[in-house]
């Protein structure tokens, strides 16, 4: 058994969060120099390299790469062997983004209808998984909802096969257009009921770019989506290019005989993701 | 070098305005996204006096970050203008000359600007620190309690823009999207 404090993960979590909303991951930004290099337009090139402007700016001025930083998306691996001490995990995460937020832009209203902002960001959304061991996992999206709005999910049967998901994957980025930013992160889930496949898609967004599904025929259907998907023309800021998408991630779940569910979890060229053990 | 254009903005330059050019707006903006745009809507259908001039205006679609202290404003880079798009006839009908934003328009807005000689422009969403630099001062007119949405009056200075769709008709996104559309076999991208 070893005993964590909850106030060292609240500490820990604000800072990264803190941290995250002004430095983007380091695969990232390599990828957008590959990037800048083989598109083809030379708006595009030029959108590009605006971007990475704008990432080492923020990064030396301390201040968010993007004015929309997001909601808060924390998921938590905590081991079986860990407790808790000095307070309740659940409020310490909460308290950590309240702590984030303060100096970053209130982007949450309570409820979907009244649409009231919270004032605070919170509440972040929380996803746990008990896992062997006892180590403490947090991995965190700020997810910007220019790229959320235009994400999708469906309930398929399972007729649709691959042809089906390779259409939908398509379409769903073709509709999106300029209005995510891309170039696009796409995450996909595929699999499991309504609630888990939307799961399974944002955690593809968890995924360092450049990683390969370690499933032969889903990382060859990863491959396939990219190049269709960069063969669209939408390109950086949808300004024209072949640079739509930076990566295609796919995670596959066990599902049901009668359904084969499907979700197209779009990320924008402002990736904030994060994580640390403690 | 992108022509400077002045905001407000007069009925010639918007004429002379073509869809994928380049330019840099210096002048008085107003920004303003969703809830804010619903109140305004509001307000005009209700026949209460706007806190904002609209003819000839620009409107930003931006909800700007926290400033940093001794900052203007913090990040401010454009939100996606499609949800706005239910919102932007009235504004156009009371003389609006330009909208700022990113993303797809609808095909109403987009004859809405043809009709009464508007232009739509996108600046680049994400660059938001950069774009930043490039606002002046920053004065809060209304709605606070909309914190991040509430409607701002912005001097920008040279604030890098490129036309998307302007009052002929002309559709930047369109147009550069068939340029580079490929259905064959193979990657585009260069090895």
């Amino acid at each position: 058994m070893r005993t964590i404090d909850v106030r060292d993960v609240r500490q820990a979590v604000g800072d990264l969060l803190r941290h995250s909303a002004h430095s983007l991951p380091e695969d990232y930004l390599a990828a957008m120099r590959t990037a800048r290099v083989e598109e083809h337009s030379p708006t595009g090139q030029e959108v590009i390299e605006l971007l990475l402007e704008n990432a080492a700016y923020a990064e030396t001025e301390m201040i968010p790469t993007c004015q929309d930083t997001g909601m808060a998306i924390l998921f938590v691996e905590v081991g079986q062997d860990v407790h808790f001490s000095g307070g309740e995990i659940d409020a310490a995460l909460q308290d950590a983004t309240r702590d984030a937020y303060s100096d970053l832009r209130k982007s949450v209203v309570s409820d979907p209808l009244l649409r009231v902002n919270s004032g605070d960001n919170t509440p972040a959304l929380i996803h746990w998984e008990i896992v062997a061991g006892d180590g403490l996992r947090i991995s965190t999206l700020q997810k910007g909802f220019g790229a959320e709005l235009m994400s999708r999910v469906q309930m398929f049967p399972p007729a649709i096969g691959e042809e089906g998901v390779r259409q939908f994957v398509l379409d769903t980025v073709e509709k999106a257009g300029p209005n995510a930013c891309p170039p696009l992160i796409v995450g996909v889930g595929i699999g499991g009921t309504l609630d888990t496949v939307g799961l399974a898609a944002k955690k593809a967004l968890l995924r360092p770019i450049g990683s390969v599904s370690p499933e032969p025929h889903v990382a060859e259907l990863e491959a396939e989506l990219v190049e269709a998907i960069n063969r669209l023309g939408i390109g950086p800021q949808g300004l024209g290019g072949v640079v739509t998408a930076l990566a295609v991630h796919v995670e596959v779940v066990a599902t049901h005989i009668a359904a084969l569910p499907l979700a197209v979890n779009l990320n924008c060229s402002a990736p904030r993701r994060a994580s640390l053990e403690l | 070098m992108a022509r400077t254009v002045q905001a407000p903005l007069d009925e010639a330059t918007v004429k002379s305005l073509r869809a994928g050019e380049r330019v840099v707006m210096t002048g008085t903006i107003y920004a303003a996204r969703d809830a804010a745009h619903k109140r305004l809507v509001a307000a005009m259908q209700a026949g209460e006096k706007l806190p904002l001039p609209l003819a000839g205006q620009v409107i930003y679609y931006v909800g700007p970050a926290p400033a940093k202290p001794g900052a203007v404003i913090g990040p401010a880079g454009p939100t996606t203008s499609g949800r706005m798009d239910s919102y932007t006839l009235p504004l156009l009908e009371r003389g609006v000359a330009g909208l700022i934003g990113k993303g797809s328009r609808s095909e109403e807005v987009k004859q809405a600007l043809v009709q009464h000689g508007a232009v739509y422009l996108g600046a680049v969403g994400g660059a938001s620190a950069l774009l930043a630099r490039q606002i002046r001062s920053s004065r809060l007119l209304a709605y606070p309690d909309l914190l991040s949405e509430a409607v701002r009056e912005l001097e920008v200075e040279e604030f890098p823009l490129i036309v998307i769709n302007d009052c002929h008709g002309g559709d930047a996104y369109q147009a550069a999207r068939e340029v580079y559309r490929s259905d064959g076999g193979g990657s585009q991208r260069s090895r």
